[in-house]
């Protein structure tokens, strides 16, 4: 039998971390779907999930040491949560708005994830406010003298707003350790990626502040860690900040409140369903010989109690005081 | 004991504070030669350029790095050039400093200091006059200071700089050079939401801030020796949080009120101090809550002409207390 570390494409990780990386794939696909579910339940008025997206947010993020370097991620990113220790519990209690939510307490929208122990910075709406902030957190990280890197995503849309440009330059300029991810699943909700750049790559403008851009399958969650892994350790070692670009798909409407037959063909859709980023790496798995049916049936057992636990867990905890809303505005 | 001008207390408040603390920086446009104002003159040689940083001509990407940076254990002193150009920065003062707080259920907080010069009356033209403060003393989650004084002003950035707020510190530019004034050697603080009063009164309460203060004074000046008014001068110095109980208190006890202000008439944020004193000072009210401010045209035309027609002056001030007087 040849060693993990000899099969190509394996990144040089070790067959328990392969299998962790699949599993938080398939965490993060089933806290979306029950996120989903919910909703249309009437449980929570609002859902945002990013299925299909997977292979992206967990795999740029488990190149990073989780609680030591930052994440600054933006709304589909269950995956970037999940990879760096937040629960399904904690995102359904987002979800459903309750006290307990380490996120917010229910101030935010679902799917804003934040929590200061695992250094997850809280996120606004405005699509990539966030880009500044990871070059900041990043500047102070040097300015420190830590090895701390920031990872911030932002969707295709998100390479549009001027705060990318901005963000982008002063990170070039001060060589700061930050990589950018743009989850590029070729929809702003419902514009195309050629109504948002005249570029088909838009790595291609890494160029234009000094630093390097790569493209990478989205869907190919070996690649995408590879990619990310690189950037780590540039960043880490003084060389400055990475675009990421990984070309992937949402599987799913933009939110609970978008139908997305409006704009994408059902054909395209189930196209793309073939390219399943957690079946394609379930497949490469089994094709290596690293699980077996009986170990996938353990992991997603695994995933299938937790989320029922987190579901009756979230939904049997206490709304936040009405009062409270106007408590917390100014820190002391 | 020192004489020194706004600007040089401004300089000093900085120094002393990246002094005290070495998380303490500061960031914007040109601050690496000294500012156009030259208010952070020498810090390149003293504290080097990694904590005096000159940063590309982009002003969300001032305030947005100045929050990451403020996340991750340093509290940034973030200059916008002219308060006119803090527009850019709008969303990133709106949207993320002032909401972090909140939004994470007090578990992120943004320790930010902005400094702005603001304000008219030095042929600024349309882009180097804006007074800004209304846009954000209407935001839950920042402090607004508004200084005016060399002692105010170093109080006040001090404590701002101190503040695990975000706070916007803004500075009226025509009063940088404008006279020194003595500043104790010692460390002081100024706190934040705290007016003062400036000249005691009986007849007639005058509530301002800023550029106007002074206008204010002399205008007191002028009707007490000419009219025998007696005229009680509140400089508020903040706008948020602001001092309601000082300028209810002085209400109550001269029965009226005249709020002088720069900015535009409508919306301005002495209406907001107008419109406290008419709800919650109507019983100690003898005459109408009055305002004076620039009327509502884009602040300010360049022709010295037209900018002096515009804003308020110790002469428009002295005629609004005279008809107030008379009722």
């Amino acid at each position: 039998m040849v060693s993990v570390k000899e099969i190509p494409g394996a990144m040089g990780l070790e067959r328990e971390q392969l299998l962790d990386l699949y599993y938080k794939m398939f965490l993060s696909r089933t806290v979306a779907q029950r996120e989903r579910m919910l909703n249309r339940l009437g449980k929570g008025p609002f859902a945002i999930t990013g299925e299909g997206q997977e292979a992206t947010q967990v795999g740029a993020t488990f190149a990073l040491r989780p609680g030591h370097d930052w994440v600054l991620p933006y709304y589909r990113d269950i995956g970037v949560a999940i990879t760096v220790g937040q629960t399904p519990r904690d995102l359904l209690l987002a979800l459903l708005s309750k006290s307990e939510d380490i996120s917010s307490g229910g101030r935010n929208m679902p799917s804003h994830f934040s929590e200061p122990k695992l250094r997850i910075v809280s996120g606004s709406a405005p699509v990539s406010t966030q880009l500044p902030h990871a070059v900041g957190v990043a500047f102070a990280a040097q300015l420190r003298g830590s090895d701390e890197v920031a990872l911030v995503t932002t969707g295709d849309g998100g390479t549009s707003p001027g705060d990318t440009h901005e963000a982008m330059n002063f990170a070039g300029i001060h060589k700061c350790p930050v990589i950018f991810v743009v989850e590029n699943n070729g929809y702003a909700i419902s514009v195309r990626w050629s109504q948002q750049a005249a570029v088909p790559d838009v790595s291609v403008r890494a160029a234009g502040y000094g630093f390097p851009g790569v493209t990478v399958d989205g869907n190919d969650v070996l690649a995408v860690y590879g990619a990310a892994k690189e950037a780590v350790e540039r960043a880490r070692s003084g060389d400055g900040p990475t675009l990421i670009e990984a070309k992937t798909y949402r599987m799913v409407p933009h939110s609970s409140d978008d139908d997305d037959r409006r704009y994408r063909t059902r054909e395209e859709v189930e196209a793309w369903g073939k390219k399943d980023p957690v079946v394609r790496f379930q497949k490469w798995l089994e094709e290596h010989d690293l699980v077996d049916r009986r170990k996938l049936d353990e992991i997603q057992q695994l995933a299938a109690e937790e989320i029922d636990e987190a579901t009756e867990y979230a939904e049997n905890a206490p709304k936040p005081a009405p009062e409270s809303a106007l408590e917390r505005v100014y820190a002391d | 004991m020192a004489e020194k001008t706004m600007l040089e207390a401004v300089h000093d408040a900085m120094f002393e504070e990246m002094k005290r603390d070495e998380r303490v920086i500061v960031m914007g446009e040109d601050v690496g030669e000294g500012g156009v104002f030259r208010a952070t003159e020498g810090f390149v040689a003293e504290f080097g350029p990694n904590r005096c940083v000159d940063t590309p001509l982009a002003e969300a990407a001032i305030v947005g790095v100045a929050i990451g940076a403020s996340l991750n254990g340093i509290l940034p002193i973030a200059e916008i050039q002219f308060a006119d150009f803090s527009h850019p920065a709008f969303d990133q003062l709106v949207s993320e400093a002032a909401r972090l707080y909140y939004r994470s259920n007090g578990t992120w907080n943004c320790p930010i200091t902005v400094r702005m010069p603001y304000g008219a009356g030095i042929h600024g033209g349309p882009y180097h006059s804006q007074s800004v403060e209304a846009f954000y003393a209407h935001v839950p989650g920042l402090k607004v200071v508004c200084v005016a004084t060399p002692h105010d002003a170093k109080g006040l950035l001090k404590s701002a700089v101190r503040d695990p707020n975000p706070v916007i510190v803004l500075e009226h530019k025509k009063a940088y050079r404008l006279y020194r004034q003595e500043l104790p050697d010692e460390d002081y603080t100024i706190p934040i939401g705290v007016a003062e009063l400036k000249r005691e009164g009986s007849d007639i309460s005058l509530i301002t801030y800023g550029m106007m203060m002074h206008h204010s004074l002399k205008a007191a000046e002028t009707v007490h020796e000419q009219d025998g008014v007696s005229v009680e001068v509140i400089d508020l110095r903040s706008v948020s949080p602001w001092d309601k109980a000082r300028v209810l208190e002085s209400v109550k006890k001269t029965g009226k009120a005249l709020v002088v202000y720069e900015d535009n008439f409508t919306g301005g944020f002495g209406a907001e101090v107008a419109a406290t004193i008419a709800q919650d000072g109507f019983d100690y009210l003898d005459g109408p809550v009055t305002r004076l401010a620039s009327p509502d045209v884009p602040i300010a035309p360049f022709a010295g002409e037209l900018e002096d027609f515009i804003l308020p002056n110790p002469e428009k001030i002295t005629t609004a207390i005279r008809k107030l007087a008379s009722y």
